[in-house]
């Protein structure tokens, strides 16, 4: 129970660190920040006119006609005229729809190639994401970094456009990508490689989710996407293509985790640790989450996740290792200087 | 129109006017049913076939349709000849030659038999020698689904069959032609699948 | 066992099987909505601890698997075999036996996904009750991904169920091709039993691709069969497409018996026939052939080729013409008459806005990037609902007060039937004109908690709270229902004054139905008997 305590505060520290570090919590798909988005937000205001002209008129015949051909009390008993149709208005009526159907169609198509058949730029960052239960792999190839659920991206200016063409495939079932300020959402699906793009015009943390269920823990995997400065990015990767640290300080830790089953599932560059099973851990504190965006990632909710992952995130793939207190504390202090 | 006078179901006469009604026919309800499990069948086959056509040379790997396929043409022979016969004791039970029926509902059964044992051959001989079962690849899955379903439609029509040879031979098919029509349909249905089935998987799909 | 009950289990009625199937429908949909109020408690707060994650996974399979399998088809079902034969003036359907064996197929079914809760397994003992969602994508049901039984109990049922619908469909054809009574024309047929005629075709051709797709998933699942395997070169899209070729038409068979009840109510509360009766009848039938044209709108964002996503978007608009038109014509019905506020007819005028702005969302998710947003997110779960309950359930409530009297020759109070209708719109409202702006501002579907400080809060503080009125709204009718049957003003043949064959009967009809199996001339008999000085035999 004690636990619990501790998830919970951990969990409601969330609230105040989600609304730091310029973090656009609020995933607003109309509020676009990227070409696709702004693609979608454009056929969207066509739709949403059309259809509130539809609903003001339809909906104000409907209104008129109920409060007009309501049966008054001094009515005579007598059956109104018995009105069996009008082909002029079912002609009218059948027409102006399908004339709303064309403008409407068009606009789609054009939405859509806009979107689908964009070609990439040769200068495109290019990354792998890869859906797992319920984590989320970035690989970005040219650069030789693997990291995990935090997708950072340089920022796009009209001097100096930064796309990046996002390659998804699926570990294991089907999952979905959705980052709604920046692009419609694409499905993840096992032994289908699916392509999409996005051009991030302003800095900062977009929030997105999984958007399509893939079992118990669907609702936990957050995604977030980092839109930096060329300069600021160029730094993180440069972070990011190092081996894992290696301090000295560290050593006896290091050893003791290298002991241990974690190595079958985790990666720690320039280690023996080559499993690929879970999350690449080689700049684990560059992230500011675990548990794909369950937690912010401190000491104590580091210390909590290694004792018993099931507890904070229930049904997820890493097991409870059983580590006494000791071999606990090696770990923790190990991977907490993996920068 | 001529103006009829029709006696409607009080027994008093009316007259009907312009509205001719001298007779009022509805189709028999038993076909209808029939032609409606025809068109759900029907739907249902395309599915299997569907993805049947969809997995055409997808497996990753195990054996290929062109390497272990042979034409079933006897098979073929015996199950489309059935649906004369099924016709010819149809055709007799009609006129009430009962002894027809029989016979003739005898042979479609062993007609319709010897189609299923030649199935059955057929997959013992691809299970022992080529070890193609519906785990070993897609086409394995795919092949035995679809020729499975069908072979399961043929053995359903057959017990019908059986069951009104038995009743025939009690005597209690007489007057029964209309309902005998209905299963004749029936397996003239079956046939007709067997053509698409064996168009797809040993025509186009070898 | 006692006579009564023993008559019921054996009986081949068409009227007694009606009531079963109805009967069971409320029964189910009262269960559905508790997990639906559940799911709605744990949503209610951010991070809320009610239910764990496995817990409410189960809960949206079973709701969601329980209203489309368990009340909509039984509500369908029931209404056609109640009602058809005494619209076309029959004695019975056209095969009463297989008419029960098609109810207590669906029953067994139903019970059978039930009884995974009790003798289930999920995934390493934690489950028991399905978890994969009502509409199961593939892999995720495969034994590697699914292990022990639930999913399989969800497979068994749901073939089953649709075992007895497919079932039903046959008999409703059948009954309407051969049994009309005399001069009744396939012109003549009243709207309820012509929108039944084309939902029971569609049933023939929508329910085998879903058949179809479970047998592949029992096969894959116990016979090591690949249909879905991706690591086999199975495609998980694969199975989408099956589903969504059956799932698509599905929900127009869902919905269309909702228009067959409003329908026969509108024009009959208005006071005019319906305006436009043959363009209703082409409506529906272009709805039903077009339906099945569209189904990969649920699968926008799959990764289809720009070509493909823009024909289902075009075609999925295109299928809103004929359905938007039905709107204009019930709106023309009621233009010019005299319309009372029954409770029947209150239910139909809130269907004709509900459904207006359901089938607004609908037109808005048929474009393409619009969906690429919104699909999987709680903009659609609020569309579909509006659908399924502003729509639907809106017109099935209205039937229910419509020809309970009918069938059990009492009527329903009207201060009980207005009190449910107000609360269930409130509740309604609340619920589910919230949830929509939750899926504009990104919160998907389908997941069992969410952090705060994403703007979802009080979006789904709102929505749980509309859950009490709409409970609230079902008790008044439960309540009503249980309080007249005992005492009901007794409602003799035509309560409502209302033109087609069912109410020249008794109320509640004698087991033939009719003493002499009538003979009409146009589309309202009744109306023709009322006014011979102006029938609408002269018009027709």
């Amino acid at each position: 129970m004690n636990s619990s305590l501790r998830i919970a505060g951990a969990l409601f520290a969330t609230v105040e660190f989600s609304f730091g570090q310029n973090v656009h919590s609020v995933a607003n798909m109309f509020r676009p920040q990227a070409t696709p988005a702004d693609s979608v937000y454009n056929v969207s205001m066509l739709m949403l006119a059309i259809c509130a002209a539809i609903f003001v008129v339809v909906g104000g015949l409907l209104t008129f006609t109920i409060v007009r051909f309501r049966r008054r009390k001094a009515d005579d008993p007598r059956e109104p005229a018995q009105v069996y149709g009008s082909n002029r208005i079912e002609i009218a009526w059948t027409v102006i729809p399908v004339l709303i159907v064309l403008v409407l169609g068009m606009a789609t198509a054009r939405a859509v190639v806009e979107v689908q058949d964009k070609r990439m730029p040769a200068d495109a960052l290019k990354v792998t994401v890869i859906g797992h239960q319920w984590w989320w792999e970035f690989r970005y190839p040219d650069l030789g970094i693997v990291t995990a659920n935090e997708l950072h991206v340089p920022l796009s200016t009209a001097a100096k456009p930064a796309v990046a063409a996002l390659r998804l495939e699926s570990a294991d079932v089907a999952h979905s990508f959705w980052v709604p300020q920046l692009a419609g959402k694409t499905d993840v699906i096992p032994g289908i490689t699916n392509t999409m793009w996005i051009d991030p015009r302003q800095q900062g943390t977009f929030l997105g989710n999984c958007a399509e269920y893939c079992g118990m823990q669907h609702a936990n995997m957050l995604i977030r996407v980092i839109v930096e400065s060329p300069a600021e990015f160029e730094r993180w990767v440069a972070e990011q293509k190092l081996d894992a640290t290696a301090d000295p300080r560290v050593a006896a830790a290091r050893a003791t985790f290298l002991s241990l089953n974690c190595i079958n599932c985790h990666t720690v560059s320039g280690t023996e640790a080559k499993g690929t099973f879970g999350p690449d851990l080689s700049h684990l504190m560059s992230r500011t989450t675990l548990g794909s965006g369950m937690i912010p990632n401190t000491q104590e909710n580091l210390r909590a996740w290694i004792k018993d992952p099931q507890a904070i995130k229930r049904g997820n793939l890493m097991p409870n290792l059983q580590l006494n207190s000791r071999e606990l504390d090696e770990v923790v202090k190990y991977l907490s200087s993996l920068k | 129109m001529t103006p009829s006078i029709a006696a409607n179901a009080t027994g008093a006469l009316q007259e009907t006017g312009a509205l001719k009604q001298p007779e009022w026919t509805l189709p028999d309800r038993g076909r209808v049913a029939v032609f409606c499990l025809f068109t759900t069948e029907f739907a249902l086959f395309s599915i299997f076939v569907v993805a049947y056509i969809f997995y055409i040379g997808k497996s990753l790997s195990g054996p290929m349709p062109s390497q272990v396929l042979e034409l079933p043409i006897w098979a073929t022979i015996c199950l489309l000849s059935s649906s004369i016969t099924v016709a010819i004791a149809e055709r007799a039970l009609k006129s009430n030659q009962i002894q027809r029926f029989k016979v003739w509902t005898g042979v479609t059964i062993l007609l319709g038999l010897e189609f299923l044992r030649n199935t059955a051959v057929e997959w013992s001989h691809l299970i022992r020698d080529f070890h193609l079962t519906i785990s070993t690849n897609l086409f394995g899955t795919t092949f035995y689904s679809l020729v499975g379903l069908h072979a399961s439609h043929v053995a359903i029509g057959l017990m019908l069959l059986l069951l009104a040879f038995v009743l025939g031979l009690r005597g209690s098919m007489r007057g029964q032609a209309r309902r005998f029509e209905l299963l004749a349909w029936y397996w003239h249905f079956v046939d007709a699948v067997w053509v698409a089935v064996f168009t797809v998987v040993y025509v186009i799909g070898r | 066992m006692p006579s009564r009950l023993h008559e019921w289990v054996v009986t081949v009625d068409h009227k007694r099987l009606g009531i079963l199937y109805i009967a069971t429908a409320l029964i189910f949909f009262a269960v559905a909505g508790v997990l639906a109020a559940l799911m709605r408690l744990q949503l209610a707060y951010p991070n809320a601890t009610f239910l764990p994650p496995d817990v409410f996974n189960r809960l949206f399979t079973m709701h969601g698997t329980t209203m489309v399998f368990l009340v909509g088809m039984p509500f369908f079902a029931g209404l056609a075999n109640y009602l058809t034969p005494l619209m076309i003036g029959a004695r019975d359907m056209a095969f009463p036996r297989l008419n029960a064996f098609g109810f207590w197929i669906f029953l067994f079914g139903g019970i059978l996904l039930y009884l995974s809760y009790v003798t289930g397994e999920g995934l390493a003992g934690h489950g028991t009750a399905p978890d994969v969602g009502w509409f199961a994508y593939a892999p995720l049901t495969e034994r590697a991904f699914s292990r022990g039984t639930s999913t399989d109990y969800w497979i068994l049922s749901i073939i089953l169920t649709g075992i007895g619908t497919t079932a039903s469909a046959i008999n409703v054809i059948a009954t309407i091709v051969s049994m009309r009574c005399k001069g009744m024309t396939l012109a003549r047929m009243p709207l309820f039993v012509w929108l039944m005629l084309v939902v029971s075709s569609m049933v023939l051709f929508a329910l085998p691709p879903l058949t179809a797709g479970q047998v592949m998933l029992l096969l894959d699942r116990y016979l090591g069969a690949h249909f879905f395997d991706t690591q086999a070169g199975g495609s998980a899209v694969l199975w989408q497409h099956f589903f969504w070729v059956f799932g698509h038409p599905e929900v127009y068979i869902l919905m269309l018996p909702g228009f067959a009840c409003a329908s026969e109510i509108i024009p009959v509360f208005s006071r005019k026939p319906m305006f436009g009766r043959p363009a209703m009848i082409g409506a529906t039938i272009g709805i039903g052939m077009l339906s099945s044209g569209v189904w990969a709108h649920h699968m926008f964002s799959v990764g289809m080729t720009a070509s493909s996503n823009i024909y289902f978007a075009v075609a999925s608009m295109a299928v809103g013409i004929p359905t938007g038109i039905k709107i204009f014509n019930w709106l023309g019905t009621m233009y010019g008459g005299k319309i009372r506020f029954d409770t029947p007819m209150l239910f139909c005028i809130g269907f004709l806005f509900q459904f207006l702005i359901a089938g607004l969302t609908g037109v808005m998710l048929a474009v393409a990037p619009f969906d690429w947003q919104v699909t999987d997110s709680y903009f659609v779960v609020a569309h579909f609902h509006y659908v399924l309950l502003g729509g639907l359930l809106f017109t099935l409530f209205g039937a229910l007060y419509y020809w309970f009297p009918k069938a059990t020759g009492k009527m329903l109070s009207e201060t009980l039937g207005k009190w449910h209708f107000w609360l269930l719109v409130i509740g309604f409202h609340l619920t589910f004109d919230t949830l929509h702006f939750a899926g504009i501002l990104g919160m998907p579907r389908r997941i069992y908690t969410y952090a705060p400080g994403r703007g979802w809060e009080t979006l789904n503080l709102i929505a749980s709270i509309g859950v009490i009125f709409q409970a609230a709204g079902v008790a008044c009718l439960v309540w009503n229902i249980i309080r007249s049957l005992r005492k009901g003003k007794p409602a003799g043949n035509d309560p409502w004054d209302a033109w087609t064959l069912e109410w020249a009967t008794s109320s509640p009809p004698s087991d033939y139905n009719f003493a002499v199996l009538p003979e009409v001339r146009s589309s309202r008999p009744l109306w023709d008997l009322k006014h011979p000085e102006d029938p609408d035999w002269r018009y027709e």
